[in-house]
């Protein structure tokens, strides 16, 4: 509960209208996009200025009230579920694309821009933005870059942090941090525009960014390669690279997902594929064309049972369907769809897959894999039912296997969907002992009362995964 | 699942911005109150009947999610314990109780309608103020609606109109109730469209309300029972399709399965029902013989005339009917179709919610006729009445800055129909 001279400050901060304690925001501001995981908060603040952002700050860490920062509450990792309460502070007033500079190829945004209305704004200026997380439709420009988020685009132009040149930022007690700028070369002490992107709010409030936009490529084209072995799959993306083609999307869907995408979209896949892949290049049309040329070649070598490449956008868009309707064909399944993200070297795809898939069968699950194959990032997602506790359970000791052998194998526990409460249990299996120490030392640097966030990143104890069950 | 991929569909969000006003926040306040953590306060219930109940957060889910059953039973459970406030009550009472349920009582009134709008009761009325005192909204209305008539469209063209040329099916007409007393032009144009388009049309007449404005307003009782009625009424006929011109029903129509399903009586049949349920403009373009469309030689003139398309939301979303109204409009010669932006969205119609919503209904059909504007459109074509009306509403309140003018698609088509004869 927050005392009542908190909430008189805050009320005069903002304005009467834009900071709530009625039980239908706080109900509404419970959970994001995290399946399985819900806390109220005990109230929801809506700031439109980094001035109000700072003051929001001082009289939270006057009163040590907990601030969740919030876009769109799309996250996967329980990254903006009040734990312990607090505020819960929404971003969407803040939303103005503030410039686009055309001479230095930049844009000044607020974080409550959503992705997919940024990307549009500049395309039509004939500049490209290349992040784009599949939920860009909804997620906000704060909440990728706090989550450093990656997309289809991710092998060949890098995520979020390749493209955050500066930041705006507010401190927990208040101060307003500014880093970066429209330079591009810049090493006046630690890039702490490098270290805020990641930082799932546990650092410090965006509140402006500049991004750094490039050119459009001319043009585009799209195939895919369907293979009955899925090393010949795996073997294929190792070469293409390998030969030093960079694909702008280079995506995978395990036989699981393929029967689960045909059976949805009747898009006619072969069935008795092991995997598929989708390969998207962009650039100079002669580089295209070579590009692809050389492609189709290297999936022939390794034994591809079918290739097909679009003739036009329209066909290029009925390929990528397959891959785009992985998500929505697996969520109409059962109720409970758990997207995870598991990041493995792109050598040890196949392996990865073949685990995923020995895993699910020896816990009795339903788990479908699909993925960035350019840049190892899979997706292994499970279809569950949260009502049915023991088999959650499962899911639950499946996951934990699957990130152990993504470790093994020389990866990561997330490629880019964070690590928020979900994964904090994790952490210390890939940053190490010293890591975590190091982490945790930075963020009492920057936050010393821990009231940023808190109780996402760093677990109370590792490895046992957390589960709220009141989703 | 609450990815929030509902989100940017929903008129209400991106009017209010806030998450309780989205598909998403609705469902976690439903299941709140469901689970007992929040009480269905009045600021619940004000959130719930805040919905267009246009249902465009379904298609953009991708899990699935059955939004509009989930409000449906929710303003059922409402209504259970309803207190409504006065106006509204009102409303509701003369609407649910008294005028729909019959056809008989709706074509007296239509009829009283009529005689009204002739009379010189009309401007004595308007010009003592009278209509002032009436809810503001009503007055609106009162304004933009079309001449009634008493005469629907048995009493203009009979039970049954055979197809031009060879029959390509036998189909029936679900006349409505507001479109057989308001629109009953439309209804005519609509039979003589699926005659010109190869079919034969029944129009049977015991038909009765679809029952939508009911079951959107949580009255799930009496909108069972008047799909009962229909159900049998059809089902006599045993054609291949029922065709619907209003979206608004039709959206109810397809789902008469799902009204039914816990009626063991009725179940079947209403399968029956629902798996034929078809828009005009789907089955013309999809299973009939497309007619020639020009424009008429009266106003014809120089270069082609625009042509523009508000998605009705529930023929849009429901009924999955978008593109054969779009199909027929590049169809006709000497016509433009420009798509406008944001036709997807809903126009702020939605049954009577633009009465008792008011405000935000204001607020987005202030942003639709931007829009509208925008494409220097001549006409504006709707699929449903009440957007229609909404529409000609829009284009008074809001008026672009050419000529426009609002038309159900059918009367539109059915125009160059005959000009091309
Ligand atoms: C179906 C689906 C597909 C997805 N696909 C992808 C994908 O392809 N790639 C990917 O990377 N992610 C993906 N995601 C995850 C998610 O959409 C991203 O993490 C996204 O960046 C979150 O944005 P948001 O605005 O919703 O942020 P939120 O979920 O609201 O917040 C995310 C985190 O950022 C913090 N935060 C938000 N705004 C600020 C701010 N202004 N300052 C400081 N901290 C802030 C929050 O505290 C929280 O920790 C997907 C999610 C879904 C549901
Ligand atoms: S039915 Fe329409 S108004 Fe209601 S939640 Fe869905 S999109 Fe929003
Ligand atoms: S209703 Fe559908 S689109 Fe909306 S949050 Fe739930 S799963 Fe996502």
């Amino acid at each position: 509960m927050l005392i009542e001279t908190a909430v008189r400050q805050l009320r005069e901060s903002v304005g009467e209208q834009f900071f709530r304690t009625d039980q239908e925001a706080l109900i509404a501001h419970s959970y994001d996009g995290t399946p399985m995981l819900q806390a109220l908060p005990d109230g929801v603040i809506y700031p439109g200025s980094t001035e109000q952002v700072s003051e929001i700050m001082q009289i939270a860490s006057s009163h040590r009230i907990p601030v969740i920062t919030r876009g769109s509450g799309s996250n996967l990792c329980g990254g903006t579920v009040p734990l312990q309460g607090g505020i819960v502070m929404v971003m969407h007033r803040m939303n103005k694309i503030i410039e686009v500079d055309m001479e230095n190829l930049t844009a000044a945004v607020q974080p409550g821009v959503i992705t997919g209305q940024f990307i549009t704004h500049v395309e039509e200026l004939g500049l490209f933005y290349p992040p784009d997380p599949s939920s860009m439709k909804i997620s906000t420009i704060g909440g990728n870059i706090a989550e450093c988020s990656g997309g289809l685009r991710g092998l060949k132009y890098g995520t979020t942090k390749d493209y955050v040149l500066g930041l705006t930022a507010v401190l927990a007690d208040g101060s307003v941090l500014r880093t970066g700028g429209k330079l591009t070369k810049d090493v006046a002490g630690y890039d702490l525009t490098k270290l805020l992107v990641g930082s799932e709010g546990t650092l410090a409030i965006i509140t402006e960014a500049v991004l750094k936009l490039i050119p459009q490529p001319k043009t585009k084209k799209t195939m895919v390669a369907m293979y009955k072995d899925i090393y010949g799959a795996a073997r294929t993306v190792s070469k293409i690279i390998k030969n030093q083609i960079i694909p702008a999307t280079l995506e995978i869907l395990d036989n699981p997902t393929i029967r689960v995408v045909d059976d949805f979209a009747k898009i006619g896949l072969p069935l008795d594929m092991a995997a598929i892949l989708i390969i998207e290049q962009d650039g100079e049309p002669e580089v295209v064309e070579r590009d692809i040329e050389q492609i189709q070649l290297i999936c022939r070598e390794e034994q591809a049972d079918r290739i097909e490449v679009a003739a036009d956008r329209k066909e290029a868009e009925k390929l990528l369907t397959a891959r785009r309707s992985a998500f929505t064909a697996l969520a109409r399944l059962r109720p409970t769809t758990i997207l995870e993200d598991a990041t493995v070297p792109r050598s040890k795809i196949a392996d990865m897959i073949l685990r995923t898939n020995a895993i699910a069968k020896k816990y009795n699950v339903n788990i479908a894999t699909f993925g960035h194959a350019g840049d190892g990032n899979l997706h292994p997602t499970a279809t569950t039912d949260a009502r049915d506790h023991e088999e959650v359970h499962r899911v639950e000791a499946a996951f934990a296997e699957i990130f152990a052998a993504a470790i093994e194998l020389g990866g990561t526990i997330t490629g880019e969907h964070g690590v928020g409460v979900v994964k904090a249990p994790y952490l210390e299996w890939k940053v190490g002992e010293a890591g975590v120490e190091v982490m945790r030392g930075i963020k009492s640097a920057f936050d010393p009362l821990n009231i940023l966030n808190p109780d996402k990143m760093f677990a109370k104890e590792t490895k046992k995964r957390v589960v709220m069950q009141r989703g | 699942m609450r990815c929030g991929f509902c989100l940017p569909a929903c008129p209400t969000f991106s009017e209010t911005g806030v998450e309780p006003a989205s598909p998403r926040g609705r469902i976690a306040l439903m299941k709140a109150a469901v689970d007992g953590l929040m009480v269905p306060d009045q600021q619940f219930q004000d959130q719930m009947n805040l919905c267009l109940g246009c249902r465009a957060c379904e298609p953009a889910c991708p899990a699935d999610v059955k939004y509009g059953q989930l409000i449906e039973q929710t303003k059922e459970a409402m209504e259970e314990h309803a207190t409504h406030s006065l106006p509204v009550k009102a409303i509701r009472r003369m609407v649910f109780k008294h005028i729909f349920p019959k056809h008989g009582r709706l074509k007296l009134l239509g009829g009283a309608l009529s005689l009204y709008q002739k009379s010189a009761v009309k401007k004595a009325v308007q010009s003592t103020g009278v209509m002032k005192l009436l809810p503001k909204q009503l007055s609106e209305i009162e304004a933009i609606l079309p001449a009634a008539s008493s005469k629907g469209v048995v009493e203009r063209l009979g039970t049954f109109f055979p197809a031009k040329g060879e029959p390509l099916a036998r189909v029936a007409l679900f006349r409505g109730c507001i479109m057989d007393i308001i629109f009953a032009d439309t209804n005519v144009n609509t039979v003589e469209l699926l005659s010109a388009a190869g079919f034969e049309v029944y129009i049977p007449e015991g038909q009765v309300c679809c029952g939508a404005l009911y079951a959107h307003s949580g009255e799930m009782g009496d909108a069972r029972k008047l799909a009962a009625v229909n159900i049998d009424t059809f089902k006599q006929l045993n054609v291949d399709y029922i065709v619907s011109n209003a979206g608004g029903c039709g959206a109810l129509l397809v789902e008469y399965d799902h009204l039914m399903q816990e009626d063991f009586k009725y179940r079947d049949s209403a399968k029956w029902f629902a798996s034929r349920v078809i828009d005009v403009s789907t089955l013309v373009v999809e299973k009939g013989r497309i007619p020639n469309f020009a424009q008429p030689e009266s106003s014809v003139q120089a270069g082609k005339i625009k042509v523009t398309y508000q998605d009705s939301c529930h023929l849009r979303n429901v009924m999955k009917g978008s593109d054969a109204p779009r199909i027929l409009m590049k169809q006709i010669a000497n016509a433009e179709f420009v798509e406008m932006s944001e036709a997807d969205r809903c126009c702020g119609s939605a049954g009577i919610y633009n009465i008792v919503q008011p405000e935000m209904a204001g607020f987005i059909l202030e942003h639709k006729m931007e829009h509208a504007n925008k494409t220097q459109a001549s006409y504006m074509l709707t699929s449903n009445p009440g957007c229609l009306l909404q529409m000609k509403a829009g284009i008074g309140k809001h008026p672009p800055d050419h000529p426009m003018r609002a038309m159900h698609i059918v009367d539109f088509l059915h125009e160059r129909m005959a000009g091309s004869e």
